[in-house]
């Protein structure tokens, strides 16, 4: 059984706190980075980016990273993985790179993701931004920025629909069975 | 879309769909090589053999440096001093690498086949990296890379193989790779290089250089082996330079649209002229680079099936 956890508003919403706190935080835009680890991550990475765009009147850069080539669990995947590449329009060196990712669950992903960022330079920090964090980590990776915290056990899961992957807003829990 | 097979034997044996997805993966590993580190962990656990039964420099260099910037460990093999030239069979050298833990093998052989049948005895992944005259696929993927790059479609898109096709892997894996995605190929050289049975390869076959080039956007030319001139294929490699040359003149008669290919090593004023091989439209240095991100692509795709 499925619940929506997050409507388009809620979404919405949590974008704006989080825009609004990242540019509270890093006042210098110029060095600043909004960098979405795909799929969906990059969505939300682009809207944030809007975000800050809309009320500081100034463009942060932008990248996209996909962890295929990171990962840990290479050999454990049944199918072969489907590579799309990650792309910085930027040098990350002395920038402040914001890391958007939709769900953080063991953090190994974003372990993937910083190892890509640091082969593509050296930013002078990497800051983490989640739309939910659903605990059960296992690795010490903690989110400088969340949307919705939620404690889900090891069989429950949250899924994130973005409207440009998915064609709707919408945040969905799955409760394990009783 | 997905990749089927254990390994890469040839284009003949695969489908469009196969094919299209080692392209599409290529892209992904081509952006790799633009970047500062140019190395991503992903095969830190495979370890390659590059088996090289005949001399390569390029093929090679190429495989060893695709292998290297995906972290996997490489050994190289040829040919000169090993325990070939003290008898040992394909099938025994083979066994005795594998004994040593190697994960995959990539092999050139002077025989047809040679690659299948490691493939088929040894139960290890292959890439072909030329089996005699039969096919060349990591080549001929790096020319549809390098195609679709530069022209974005395949389907309508006229292709011109120039030179000795007889002997040509190259124009084999070129012809499989290029007719099942859409392109229509023609082949063009001396009656003597190309080969006696033209109809397999559903192909138009011309001798004339310039009505082969007649409107076509794509002209590959491949190598003239000296050789073939001492074996009485050729009366002198000035008349083929005439008859067969790629010069401005005859480029004239492409598509305005087009594209140069060379697989290399060039023959300079023999098959091709100089100002064509460096002009606007030549993508020989593009097809090289594109060669390391298609190797990469074939050994991450076929690394991703082996069985733990």
């Amino acid at each position: 059984m499925e619940k929506t956890i997050m409507d388009e508003a809620a979404i919405a919403r949590s974008l704006e706190r989080i825009s609004s706190q990242i540019f509270e935080n890093n006042p210098n835009i110029e060095k600043l980075a909004i960098v979405g680890i795909r799929e969906r991550g990059d969505d939300l990475a682009k809207r944030i980016l809007k975000i800050v765009e809309t009320h500081c009147s100034e463009k942060p850069a932008f990248g996209q990273v996909d962890i295929t080539l990171y990962r840990d669990d290479f050999r454990e995947l049944t199918d072969i993985p489907v590579t799309k590449g990650s792309e910085f329009r930027f040098n990350p060196k002395d920038m402040v790179i914001i890391l958007v990712d939709d769900v953080l669950y063991t953090g190994r992903t974003v372990r993937s993701a910083i190892d890509v960022i640091l082969d593509f330079g050296r930013p002078r920090s990497i800051q983490l931004a989640v739309l939910i964090d659903r605990g059960g980590r296992e690795l010490p990776i903690c989110p400088d920025y969340v949307g919705m915290s939620v404690q889900l056990r090891i069989d429950e899961y949250v899924r994130v629909l973005t409207a440009e992957t998915d064609g709707m807003d919408q945040v969905l829990l799955r409760l394990r069975k009783k | 879309m997905t990749f089927e097979h254990e390994s890469l034997i040839g284009l003949r044996e695969i489908s469009a769909d196969e094919i299209m997805f080692l392209l599409d993966e290529a892209k992904a590993f081509r952006n790799i090589l633009e970047r500062e580190i140019k190395k991503v962990p992903t095969l830190r656990w495979l370890t390659v053999v590059n088996l090289f039964y005949e001399p390569s420099t390029r093929t090679r260099i190429s495989f060893e440096l695709a292998e290297k910037r995906l972290s996997a460990d490489v050994v190289n093999f040829s040919i000169s001093g090993s325990s070939v030239s003290k008898g040992e069979s394909l099938r025994d050298t083979i066994n005795n690498i594998l004994a040593m833990k190697v994960d995959m093998v990539v092999v050139r052989h002077s025989s047809v086949g040679a690659a299948y049948y490691i493939a088929r005895e040894c139960g290890v992944p292959v890439i072909n990296a030329g089996d005699g005259t039969n096919e060349h696929p990591t080549q001929a993927l790096l020319d549809l890379f390098t195609i679709s790059q530069r022209f974005g479609y395949f389907r309508g898109l006229r292709v011109v193989i120039v030179g000795d096709i007889r002997h040509s892997r190259v124009a084999r894996s070129d012809i499989w790779g290029l007719k099942k995605l859409g392109a229509s190929v023609a082949i063009c050289g001396p009656r003597t290089l190309l080969p006696q049975n033209c109809d397999v390869f559903g192909v138009d076959v011309y001798t004339d250089l310039e009505e082969a080039l007649s409107g076509a956007n794509v002209v590959n030319v491949l190598r003239l082996q000296f050789e073939r001139q001492k074996a009485g294929y050729i009366p002198s490699i000035r008349e083929y330079r005439m008859k067969w040359g790629l010069t401005s003149e005859r480029v004239a008669f492409l598509d305005p649209d087009h594209a140069i290919m060379h697989p290399g090593p060039m023959n300079r004023g023999v098959e091709i002229d100089p100002d064509v091989a460096d002009s606007e439209e030549s993508v020989i240095l593009p097809q090289v680079t594109n060669g390391v991100a298609v190797r990469m692509a074939v050994l991450f795709t076929l690394a991703s099936k082996i069985k733990k």
